[in-house]
């Protein structure tokens, strides 16, 4: 019995220490990267595994059902709300024109929202034409 | 103290260094939508140094306001995206 939760709190331990490492590196990535898209993408990656990692170490640290129950309810919801959160942030942030870092490759963005442009202007055409 | 008591407090030390790290992102961060990420990680900490709170105390209930803080942090970001959304058109 003594050696089985020595087992378990070495597995808890790594896996927490790991989680905590990936929320370093996201936190170092939301301090450094250069402008808000890349910022982005390091936090909701690292966060999401980091998170991970540390709450699954403690369900392994309990070893209990209803605390596994909790740890998966966390681990899903984080895992389907934060990439939707994302996505949010960054449309709005496309629409209000935050800017892109210069060495960012834009050439197919600005191809899609020329083709999108065109589109409009099409459909615009062809209301006038029915009025 | 053992050595596993010992590795959760290290956790929990690193964790509050990030907190500070986040809150300089949030006071010089340039524009709104930053600010809302850096909120959402900061969410993301917290929610961490509950989890491993959890485990150094052993109190099974501190898991809950994990759950609940989870919940909050994306209903804010989501919040705060929509009301910006509204503000600039």
């Amino acid at each position: 019995m003594e050696e089985t939760s020595h087992i378990r709190e070495t597995i808890s331990a790594v896996f927490i220490l790991a989680g905590v490492i990936f929320m370093v590196i996201a936190t170092i990535g939301l301090l450094r990267f250069p402008d808000f898209y890349s910022r982005m993408s390091a936090i909701t990656k690292g966060a999401t595994l980091g998170l991970g990692l540390i709450v699954g170490g403690m369900g392994i640290y309990f070893n209990l059902p209803d605390m596994s129950l909790k740890v998966t309810l966390i681990i899903c919801f984080i895992t389907i709300t934060a990439p939707v959160a994302a996505h949010v942030m960054a449309r709005t942030a496309v629409r209000n024109k935050v800017s892109f870092w210069h060495k960012t490759d834009l050439k197919e963005f600005e191809d899609y929202m020329h083709e999108k442009h065109l589109e409009k202007l099409k459909e615009q055409d062809k209301e006038s034409k029915k009025a | 103290m053992t050595l596993f008591q010992l590795s959760l407090l290290a956790a929990i030390v690193v964790l509050s260094l990030c907190l500070v790290l986040v809150a300089i992102r949030f006071a010089i961060g340039p524009t709104l939508p930053d600010r809302i990420s850096a909120f959402d990680l900061f969410v993301a900490n917290v929610i961490g140094i509950i989890a491993i709170y959890t485990a150094f105390t052993g109190h099974q209930d501190f898991i809950d306001v994990g759950i609940i803080l989870s919940l909050f942090g994306f209903l804010g970001s989501i919040s705060f995206a929509y009301y910006i959304m509204k503000t600039y058109q």
